[in-house]
């Protein structure tokens, strides 16, 4: 593997003395969230494997091109898992595009991001050097959170090799409900009962129908679900796995789809949606002009990120504030320096 | 500009009795809660609006005044402490709540709130905020976010940084800065991540938004005395690899179980090596069904005597002690040294067993107090600062139990801070590349570097000052792990 880095390092070395661009390509599955990014492909599939994995320590470090899939079978033999559930967007989706897309699933609005649960990260920054931030403890304040800072930062500041999670057990028990309700009922339920000790770990709303599922020991999950009501929904697992892979037939459209992140308690937004995360995140499928789409989500307190569309579009994410604008900048140019790394993929700007 | 043109200017801003400058007004504000490290300030301010910070600000940039920001003073590694030359910026008078919304479960303070007082304000409607660290009747929010706190509960609810939806902040040069969102997330790089823990430097915080969570119908702790600290440390591991996450999971030693006892008479087990608290909340049902898979756990483990709070005011009895432990060893010795590495776990034993050699070595007595679910260590020096070079060796013996946890693959500071106190051991924390990047994210937010200078970020020149008196690192304990 130190073959491997030290070939990334004459691929970045290269890129530097020729003022060319490098594009991070993991298995491709998330190439479609973002701006396009011009440059020669950097594949980092081939770093890969699990470092350590301690189940009682609660933590495991691998290298970024691990598959996810190799990972979640390696927490589910020992009954742990990854808490904020990633999403895959392919069978050959890695565990750097998972912590550089940031992308959380169904589990996030109680359960935490994963930045979260990023405890350490190991990185290559545009001028070579290998620099490790946090480790592989729970609780670390040496230093800025650097680690964190890489989550969702989309392979713009250096290049992801060993990350270390946090991961939690499997819940004992687990249960899916469903209700039938307006949406406006839905929000006030989600946001009423999120509010209640009620064990929830995933919502959903769509097409006249709430689904919630509850997470915990057997004998609390048993509790709420008496006091909830509600029908069981038979194969859960495989329901919660379609809509945070976007498999749900909700997604299967060819129109643009955004992502709309709101206060959770934010009334009905008109036009077709599924909600998840507790009514904090709604999927919009939408014809509607970025323009009036931001304007109406900002005024919100939210921020409009066009997640999917046929048509490539100049600015997918949420505009920054000018002074925002210029803090990001500085970074990137902190951590590189002469802008080699997946230039313009999340701003135009850099 | 000279200090009489300052305080003129600075009254222009604030009203008269808001800027402070007579040497006796100056003095509360020499020290946080790391009082071996003092100074007195040039000038204190205490603004009221977001307006004045800005102007306050926007006023020092100008002219080279280095800025330092303070909440309560609470910090125990100096991150407050005030520069000669400088201003101190107390936010004390921010302490409204600004807004509170029981639907979506969040509040709006000032970062002068006390911790405490959030809670306080939430319960009405059935609300808390989640991170309690043990100062949480005085310290603030403002100085929760830039330390990245912790609290006894933290390991099943998470720090500071896991409850922090949004942050309003001014740079030191008087730009707003909105970070994260009262949603689940922002656009853009997740700065929100990074402010929290970055020690009044990169910013001076004006607002916090944070998460409130349902308060658990029921808690209920089990306290378990053992023979020794190397079982009760294996006890732990084992709650956690059967699955459990204990709302809390505590362990003291023989010294602190004595001086807890001695002081609020909790019932704690004297002839114990090490005792855990392991707490579970939730339902009824699911403390139940917990406390019951614990309890047969830690009889497994050989626990010498157990015992389950009966009602609410046995449970907060049996945290009273390990709430209090750092007065309670305040108690037992004139002066006390509170240090605060996380190592993993795994490493539990060997450390204390060096820990006990290095307080043999330096004839110094040392207590511990442990987050022992997450590995944050908590070992306090006793000692008396009245006999001459006796802070020297707590500093000195505090020094190598920070470079022992870096050794295991833990770090200097899981939740106190590096501040002024752990500059050196940054060094051995990190190499010059790190401390590079961090130098230069700092610079991202702060050009001219005037805000809380000289904190956290040792220069290039003091590690190798440093690397001369110290040999560390020479041979690394376990050089195929990643060194992170
Ligand atoms: C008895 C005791 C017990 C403690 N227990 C715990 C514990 O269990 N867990 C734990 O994590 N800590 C604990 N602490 C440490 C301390 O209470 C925390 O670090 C706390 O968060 C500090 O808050 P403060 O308001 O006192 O901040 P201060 O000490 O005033 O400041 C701390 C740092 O924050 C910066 N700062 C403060 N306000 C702002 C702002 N508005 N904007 C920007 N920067 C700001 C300061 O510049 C400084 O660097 C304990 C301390 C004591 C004395």
């Amino acid at each position: 593997m130190q073959n491997l880095i030290e070939q990334y390092r004459q691929t970045v070395n290269a890129a530097v003395r020729d003022q060319s661009r490098l594009r991070i390509a993991g298995s491709g599955s998330k190439s479609f969230y973002g701006r396009a990014t011009q440059g020669e492909t950097l594949d980092v599939t081939a770093y890969r494997g699990i470092i350590s994995y301690e189940p009682t320590e609660l933590v495991i470090t691998a290298r970024a091109g691990t598959p996810l899939v190799e990972i979640e079978a390696a927490l589910a033999e020992r009954r742990q898992m990854l808490a904020f559930e990633p999403p895959h967007f392919g069978s050959g989706a890695t565990l750097g595009g998972c912590i550089a897309s940031g992308l959380s699933g169904p589990r996030r609005a109680y359960a935490g991001a994963v930045r979260d649960y990023v405890l350490g990260v190991r990185m290559m920054d545009g001028k070579g050097c290998v620099l490790n931030f946090g480790g592989q403890v729970m609780k670390n304040v040496a230093g800025y959170d650097v680690s964190r800072l890489l989550a969702g930062s989309l392979g713009t500041l250096g290049l992801l090799l060993d990350v270390s999670l946090k991961v939690l057990p499997v819940p004992a028990a687990e249960v899916t409900l469903r209700f039938e309700m307006n949406e406006s009922d839905a929000i006030t339920a989600m946001n009423r009962w999120a509010a209640q000790p009620l064990s929830l770990s995933a919502t959903c709303y769509c097409d006249g129908v709430l689904t919630v599922r509850l997470s915990g020991a057997s004998a609390a999950v048993r509790a709420v679900r008496e006091k909830l009501g509600g029908e069981s929904v038979e194969n859960a697992a495989e329901f919660w796995r379609m809509v945070g892979e976007q498999q749900h037939e909700f997604f299967q459209t060819a129109t643009p789809l955004w992502r709309l992140s709101v206060p959770p308690s934010t009334p009905m937004i008109a036009g077709k949606q599924l909600i998840e995360w507790g009514g904090a995140l709604r999927w919009l499928v939408s014809d509607e002009s970025a323009e009036s789409l931001r304007a109406l989500v900002a005024a919100l307190g939210g921020q409009a990120t066009l997640f999917r569309s046929a048509q490539a579009h100049d600015a997918p994410f949420h505009p920054l504030s000018p002074a925002l604008l210029q803090v990001h900048r500085r970074l990137k140019n902190s951590f590189d320096p002469h802008g080699i790394f997946n230039v313009g993929r999340m701003y135009s700007e850099f | 500009m000279n200090k009489p043109d300052l305080i003129k200017q600075l009254q222009t801003i604030l009203p008269a009795d808001a800027v402070l400058f007579a040497q006796e007004d100056l003095k509360p504000f020499e020290c946080d809660g790391l009082s071996a490290y003092r100074q007195v300030p040039m000038l204190v301010v205490l603004p009221e609006t977001e307006a004045q910070v800005r102007d306050i600000l926007l006023l020092c940039r100008r002219e080279h005044v280095p800025v330092v920001a303070r909440g309560a003073g609470t910090g125990l590694s100096g991150g407050a402490l005030p520069l000669v030359d400088g201003v101190l910026l107390s936010l004390a008078k921010f302490k409204r709540i600004v807004s509170l919304d029981p639907l979506a479960r969040i509040a709006r303070v000032q970062p002068g709130v006390r911790n405490a007082a959030i809670s306080e304000a939430a319960a009405a409607h059935g609300l808390y905020y989640a991170p309690d660290p043990s100062s949480q009747i005085a310290c603030t929010i403002g100085g929760n976010v830039a330390e990245n706190s912790g609290g006894v509960h933290c390991l099943k609810y998470g720090l500071t940084v896991h409850n922090v939806l949004k942050l309003r902040a001014y740079t030191m040069d008087g730009e707003m800065l909105e970070l994260g969102s009262e949603s689940l997330d922002a656009a853009g790089y997740d700065l929100l991540a990074l402010f929290n823990g970055s020690e009044g430097m990169l910013g001076v915080i004006v607002e916090v938004t944070v998460k409130l969570l349902p308060k658990p119908e029921l808690a209920r702790v089990v306290m378990a005395a053992f023979a020794s600290v190397a079982q009760a440390g294996a006890a732990v591991g084992e709650i956690i690899a059967a699955g459990i996450i204990p709302a809390g999971l505590e362990m003291m030693d023989k010294l602190s179980i004595h001086a807890a006892e001695d002081f609020v008479h909790a019932g704690y087990p004297l002839d114990a090596e090490a005792m855990l608290l392991c707490e579970s909340d939730g339902t009824p049902e699911e403390v139940s069904e917990e406390i019951a898979k614990m309890e047969v756990i830690l009889k497994r483990c050989g626990t010498t005597s157990l015992r389950t709070s009966a009602n609410e005011a046995d449970r907060l009895r049996l945290w009273a002690g390990r709430k209090a432990a750092f007065p309670a060893v305040g108690r037992i010795s004139p002066d006390y040294y509170c240090m605060d590495g996380t190592i993993p776990r795994r490493e539990l034993g060997r450390v204390l067993h060096r820990i006990a050699e290095l307080s043999q070595e330096y004839g110094l007595r040392v207590a511990n107090v442990f987050h022992a679910g997450d590995g944050n260590l908590h070992p306090l020096i006793l000692y008396d600062a009245n006999q001459p070079g006796e802070f020297h060796r707590a500093e000195e013996i505090g020094g190598k139990i920070l470079e022992l946890c870096v050794e295991v693959g833990g770090t200097i500071t899981g939740e106190h801070g590096v501040g002024i106190e752990k500059i050196n051991q940054m060094c051995a924390q990190f190499q010059e590349g790190e401390l590079q990047l961090f130098r230069a994210v700092k610079q991202a937010f702060d050009p001219s570097g005037l805000l809380n200078p000289g904190k956290v970020i040792p220069t290039a020149h003091r590690c190798a000052e440093f690397g001369k008196q110290h040999v560390h690192h020479g041979q690394v304990a376990f050089p195929e792990l990643p060194r992170f």
